[in-house]
């Protein structure tokens, strides 16, 4: 399982390029160009994520983090929920950078390899920025009522948060 | 974002000050920053090479064949809007970008399909674009590239072993979201939209 896992990404890579040469797509042009966009998105992330990782740093120094993590935890337990994510939690709904930023605190802390670092992990993967982007879709809709959007979308949120942390259980 | 930017920072304060952990807290502010820029270059790198693996994938014509594969899914989906081809055309380019990872495409096809979309009922969000922003807010993200950039920054080599976790708990959020939305969607009709959008779709349809 672990090595398929693995061998995904080459196999990907070299299945996705020999179908692009197939295709006659100048393969190499395109990953330079890809890797030039990918270089902007880092460049728009980084102001932010200074912002945010200063706050996160100290927030995780000051102890607030374990304090939250202890007072919700009979909460998260009950859930299956790792107390520590608690962070991740609470700002994943309202901001991308924000939860790029817990969630690589909490990977750095925990470990990449821990049950609560693969958790914060697949929760990041499995989730978005739910009122972004609720708010962009809306607003360039130039919607006033959203009647019912924001709790369905935040249901979603709720059970992918628990989904992650049952997946983590299964697959680990 | 300021509020809660400055609340993290005033709450550390407090907190570290009443926990006796408030030296602790000074030397992370002075250290959070360069944290944020090593976290950005070394996620670099991992990301880009992705970023440029799905501009390949794009311009190979993957995505458009996943959109076409993916439009009768979506025609249930967004029933009041089958007979639509504008608005199907950017809804499954933008679902389908989605699922590669292609963010800076999808997003303003994204928008564009809500405009479409809103045009029936002005100012009130119908059903379809209830559902068309919950299938937004979920992930479907079939490549999580930028955890996995986070992943490997913070020194794991196989950075990609979430994945099945990441795709059960994707699936399992996102039929949440669309039986949420179906669900509500009968709980709380909208007032005048239900009689006034079928009469509509007949008439575009035909």
């Amino acid at each position: 399982m672990t090595l398929a896992l693995n061998l995904l990404m080459p196999v990907m890579l070299a299945g996705i390029s020999l179908y692009a040469m197939c295709k006659r797509v100048d393969v190499y042009d395109g990953v330079i160009h890809g890797a030039a966009e990918g270089l902007s998105v880092i460049y728009r992330i980084a102001p932010p994520l200074i912002a945010l990782m200063t706050a996160i740093a100290m927030l995780r120094a000051s102890g607030a983090l374990e304090l939250a993590a202890h007072a919700l935890s009979p909460l998260l337990t009950a859930l299956g929920i790792p107390a520590e994510t608690v962070g991740l939690l609470l700002v994943r709904p309202i901001s991308g950078s924000a939860a790029l930023g817990v969630g690589a605190d909490i990977i750095k802390t925990y470990g990449p390899d821990s049950e609560i670092g693969r958790v914060a992990a697949v929760m990041l993967g499995s989730t978005e920025t739910t009122f972004y982007t609720v708010a962009v879709y809306f607003g360039a809709a130039g919607i006033k009522k959203t009647r019912y959007a924001i709790p369905a979308a935040l249901c979603a949120d709720f059970v992918g948060f628990c989904a992650a942390a049952l997946a983590v259980r299964i697959f680990f | 974002m300021s509020v809660l930017w400055v609340g993290m920072i005033v709450i550390s304060l407090i907190c570290g000050l009443l926990t006796g952990n408030g030296e602790a807290v000074g030397a992370a502010a002075v250290s959070g920053a360069a944290q944020g820029v090593e976290l950005c270059l070394s996620m670099a790198g991992l990301l880009c090479l992705w970023t440029g693996v799905m501009e390949v994938m794009r311009r190979c014509g993957l995505a458009d064949q996943l959109s076409r594969l993916l439009r009768p899914l979506l025609r249930r989906l967004f029933p009041a809007f089958a007979g639509d081809k504008e608005v199907m055309d950017a809804v499954s380019t933008n679902i389908s970008a989605n699922l590669l990872g292609l963010g800076n495409a999808a997003t303003p096809l994204g928008l564009e399909a809500s405009r479409l979309m809103a045009r029936r009922t002005p100012g009130v969000a119908s059903d379809g674009l209830c559902m068309f922003v919950v299938c937004n807010t979920a992930s479907i993200q079939l490549i999580p590239t930028t955890v996995a950039g986070l992943r490997s920054a913070a020194g794991c080599t196989t950075p990609f072993d979430i994945l099945p976790a990441v795709w059960l708990a994707s699936t399992l959020s996102i039929i949440t979201g669309v039986t949420a939305v179906k669900l509500f969607s009968r709980l709380f009709p909208c007032a005048p939209a239900p009689r006034l959008q079928p009469s509509l779709r007949v008439g575009k349809a035909r």
